[in-house]
C-alpha cells in the first residue's frame, strides 16, 4: 500500500536506497549529496540494511570502490556532486566499458570556477559521453520513481545509470511523495543474479583486458549497441512501474502540446515553473505547450523530433554552458535530430540556470512571447540566446 | 553480404577477425590462464641458455621470472625455459649468483 | 504566484537560528493538515550568522512551480536585527502581514520597514522559549505566529498534530513535550497584530 509522506529530494534518494538494501555503497560526501550517503550510513548504524558501506578519501576511489564490488557481483550504489562527479571522470569510462550495472545518484551542481555551490547542469553534461545511461527528474516523486526503476534498467542492460536532480531545488526541497512498501521494492527490483561476476569460484573470469586497435573499437561500437539497446528496457521498466504505481514514465513528458503552436524542451525541475506558466497563458488562450526531457542518454532523437514537430517554434533550454559557439548540449542534439524531417519548426536555444541563477514563470513568459514572435515572422534572429543573464546591452533592473 | 554471427564464449575464439556483434559483452574473459594462448616467445631477441654444470638448483630464478617461463618440478628442481612464452627479457641471467644462464642471440 | 490557493511565506534569519527548521517544521505542520507543501532553503555562503532565506509554498492541490519566491504573502523574521540590513518586505503583499521575533512594539518598527503598509505582527520568542524550553529555542513561538496569522492550518487541527509530533519526537522526554506545548499555546495567545 502506498504511503503518503514528505521529504526532500536527498532523502529520496536514501530512502529508496534503504528499500533496495544493496550489497555495497562506495561514497564521499560533496555538497549538496552529502546527505544521501549521511541518511544512508544512519540507516547502517541502525542495522535497517545490511548494506557494506566503504569510506573513501575522494570520489575517485568511490567510483574504483564500486567499479570492484560491482564486477565481483554485488548489486553496487553510490552518490555524488560537481567536482566530486569531475573527479571520477576516468572512471566513469572504466565502468561503462566494463559494462557494470552501477547505480549512482547525482545531485547536479555547477562546476567551478567560479567557485560555486548551487545549481545547474554542467556536471553531468560533461559526462553524457562517457557510456552511462541518465535519467532526469522535476520533484522529489521522480527522483525516488527514477532511482528503483535505475536499479532493473542497469542490471537487465549491464550499463551503469546516473539518476539526476537539481541540487537544493529539489534535494533539500521538502515536498509531498508517495512511498511504495518495502516489499514492492524489494519485489520490483528483484535479486541481482549476475551472469558472470569474480567470486564465482566456478567460472576464472578476467574483467577490463587491455583492448589493442585490432579489437578497441569492435569493443566500443558493441558498447554504443548496448546504449541504443537500453531504450526498449527502459520503457519495459516504465511499464511495469506503471503497473505498480499508475504514474507514468517515458523518454519525455509532453504538457499541453496537443494543439500547441509552440513549445519548449527543458530538463529538471525548471520544467515544473515552465507548466505553470503554460497554465497560465493557456488560461489566457495561447496555445503553448512544454516537453520535458527525463532520458538524456540514451537521447530519444526519433520521438522527440517527432514530438517539437507538432509545433512552429522551439526553445530548447540547456542549464549548462558548452562554451561551443554553437549552443548547449541539449539544444545541439534535439535540433540535429529534426534535420532529416520535411517540416521542422523553427528551433532557438537558451542557456538558463547557471551556478543557482533562479528560473521564475515570468522568464517563461518572456521565453514563450518570443516564440510567438518567431511563429508570427517566420525569423528567429538570433538563434543563441541567455536568459536571466545582466547584459549591458539591454535595460535591466 | 551480411555474414553469420555467434557472441564468442571462448578465447580462443578472439581473434583480429571478430566483427563487435561477436565480441564478449564488456571484451571480458570466461576461462583462466589465457596469456597460454599467446606465444610470446617469438617476441624474443636474446635466448637464456642453461649452463647445467652451474646450476645449484637454489631456485632463484623462478620467481623473478616475469612470465612465469621456468617451470619448476614436482619434486623442486627446475627444469629448461618454456621458450614458447620466455620474451628473452635477461633478468634470470642477472640474478642467477652462479652464472649457470647465458644470454645468447635468437637464431 | 503558484495557482489560486497558493500561501507563499519568507523566512529571513540568520545561519544557525533555525529558520530552515522552522520552515520545515511548517511545511510537516501543513502536510499533517493534508495540504500540498515545500519548504525550502536557499543557500548563500553557508556560514553562521550569515543572512538566510528560506520559502514555503502552501497549496490544496500539488504546486509545480520550482523558483524562489518573489510576491509572499507572508514574511517572517526570526532575527530582527537583519531588519536594518536586509529589504525584508520586498514583494510582501499588503494584504499579508510581516512576523518579527522582537520585545518591540510594532510601531516602533514600522520606520524599519521601508513603507510597508500591511499587517505588522509581533512575538518575543525568546522571552516564550526561555520561559518554557529553559533556552532560546525559537521555532515552535514562531511556527505557532505563522499559523496564527496566516490561518493556512486550522488552530485547533495544529494544536492537536503537534502534540502528535512531539510525542513522537521526544518520547523520552516527556518535560520537552510539555514545555513545547506551552511555548506553542503561549505563542497563539500572545501574537500581538498590529
Amino acid at each position: 500500500m502506498a504511503k503518503q509522506d514528505r521529504m526532500s529530494g536527498n532523502e529520496a534518494v536514501a530512502y529508496a536506497m534503504k528499500q533496495i538494501n544493496p550489497d555495497v555503497m562506495g561514497a564521499f560526501p560533496i555538497t549538496p549529496s552529502t546527505e544521501i550517503p549521511q541518511y544512508y550510513s544512519e540507516y547502517i548504524a541502525d542495522g535497517e540494511v545490511d548494506t557494506e558501506f566503504i569510506t573513501v578519501e575522494s570520489e575517485h576511489s568511490a567510483m574504483a570502490s564500486v567499479i570492484g564490488s560491482s564486477a565481483a557481483g554485488a548489486r553496487s550504489v553510490t552518490a555524488t556532486s560537481s567536482c566530486g562527479l569531475a573527479y571520477m571522470w576516468e572512471l566513469l569510462y572504466v565502468a561503462a566499458s566494463m559494462r557494470l550495472p552501477i547505480t549512482m545518484a547525482v545531485v547536479n551542481r555547477a562546476l567551478t570556477g567560479p567557485i560555486n555551490i548551487n545549481n545547474d547542469h554542467s556536471d553531468s553534461m560533461g559526462a553524457r559521453d562517457s557510456g552511462w545511461i541518465q535519467i532526469y527528474a522535476e520533484t522529489n516523486q521522480e527522483v525516488y520513481d527514477n532511482f528503483i526503476q535505475a536499479i532493473p534498467i542497469s542490471e537487465r542492460m549491464r550499463l551503469p545509470i546516473m539518476v539526476c536532480q537539481d541540487g537544493f531545488i529539489t534535494s533539500h526541497g521538502v515536498s509531498n511523495i508517495e512511498l511504495l512498501d518495502d516489499e514492492e521494492v524489494r519485489d520490483f527490483v528483484g535479486e541481482y543474479e549476475p551472469e558472470h561476476f569474480l567470486l564465482n569460484s566456478e567460472e576464472p573470469y578476467a574483467v577490463g583486458p587491455y583492448g589493442i586497435s585490432a579489437y578497441y573499437m569492435e569493443a566500443k561500437r558493441a558498447q554504443a549497441q548496448s546504449m541504443k539497446d537500453s531504450m526498449a528496457v527502459i520503457m519495459d521498466v516504465a511499464n511495469e512501474f506503471k503497473e505498480l504505481t499508475g504514474r507514468d514514465y517515458g523518454f519525455f513528458e509532453e504538457y499541453m502540446m496537443g494543439d500547441a503552436e509552440v513549445a519548449l524542451v527543458v530538463i529538471g525541475s525548471s520544467a515544473g515553473t515552465g507548466k505553470e506558466a503554460v497554465d497560465r497563458l493557456r488560461g489566457e488562450g495561447k496555445k503553448v505547450g512544454l516537453i520535458k526531457l527525463r532520458v538524456f542518454r540514451p537521447f530519444p532523437r526519433k520521438p522527440l523530433a517527432y514530438a517539437m514537430c507538432k509545433v512552429k517554434a522551439v526553445a530548447v533550454m540547456d542549464k549548462a554552458e558548452s562554451f561551443s559557439n554553437s549552443g548547449g548540449p541539449l539544444f545541439n542534439e534535439a535540433r540535429s535530430s529534426l534535420y532529416d524531417l520535411p517540416n521542422k519548426p523553427f528551433v532557438i536555444n537558451y542557456i538558463y540556470g547557471l551556478g543557482g541563477r533562479d528560473i521564475t514563470v515570468e522568464d517563461f513568459y518572456e521565453i514563450y512571447q518570443d516564440l510567438f514572435v518567431i511563429y508570427r515572422t517566420d525569423d528567429p534572429e538570433d538563434v543563441y540566446r541567455y536568459i536571466g543573464v545582466r547584459d549591458s546591452r539591454y535595460r535591466y533592473e | 553480404m551480411a555474414r553469420e554471427f555467434k557472441q564468442i564464449t571462448k578465447a580462443s575464439e578472439i581473434t583480429e577477425n571478430i566483427s563487435w556483434q561477436e565480441i564478449t559483452t564488456g571484451t571480458e574473459i570466461y576461462e583462466p590462464a589465457t596469456s597460454l594462448l599467446v606465444q610470446t616467445g617469438d617476441w624474443r631477441v636474446n635466448k637464456p641458455v642453461m649452463v647445467w654444470d652451474k646450476c645449484k638448483q637454489c631456485l632463484l630464478c623462478y620467481p623473478y621470472c616475469p612470465d612465469s617461463s621456468i617451470p619448476v618440478s614436482k619434486d623442486g628442481k627446475r627444469l629448461d625455459f618454456d621458450y614458447d612464452h620466455c620474451k628473452g627479457c635477461g633478468i634470470c641471467a642477472e640474478v642467477c649468483p652462479f652464472d649457470a644462464i647465458e644470454m645468447k642471440k635468437e637464431g | 504566484m503558484a495557482g489560486t490557493h497558493a500561501v507563499e511565506i519568507r523566512w529571513h534569519g540568520r545561519g544557525g537560528q533555525g529558520a530552515k527548521t522552522a520552515c520545515l517544521l511548517l511545511a510537516d505542520a501543513a502536510f499533517d493538515s493534508g495540504k500540498y507543501v515545500q519548504g525550502f532553503p536557499e543557500y548563500g555562503p553557508e556560514r553562521q550568522g550569515a543572512p538566510i532565506t528560506a520559502y514555503n509554498r502552501i497549496t490544496e492541490s500539488p504546486c509545480k512551480v520550482h523558483s524562489n519566491i518573489y510576491k509572499p504573502d507572508y514574511v517572517v523574521v526570526v532575527d530582527e536585527t537583519l531588519l536594518s540590513t536586509v529589504d525584508v518586505t520586498a514583494g510582501l503583499s499588503e494584504d499579508g502581514a510581516i512576523i518579527i521575533n522582537t520585545e518591540k512594539k510594532a510601531d516602533e518598527l514600522r520606520p524599519m520597514l521601508r513603507g510597508y503598509k500591511g499587517q505588522v505582527c509581533t512575538l518575543d520568542a525568546k522571552r516564550i522559549a526561555e520561559e518554557n524550553l529553559g533556552k532560546n529555542y525559537p521555532n515552535t513561538p514562531m511556527l505557532a505566529a505563522v499559523v496564527k496569522v496566516s490561518k493556512v492550518i486550522e488552530e485547533r487541527k495544529f494544536v492537536e498534530d503537534m502534540k502528535h509530533s512531539f510525542e513522537h519526537k521526544f518520547h523520552n522526554k516527556p518535560s520537552v513535550v510539555t514545555g513545547n506545548m506551552n511555548a506553542l499555546k503561549q505563542t497563539l495567545r500572545e501574537v500581538k497584530v498590529g
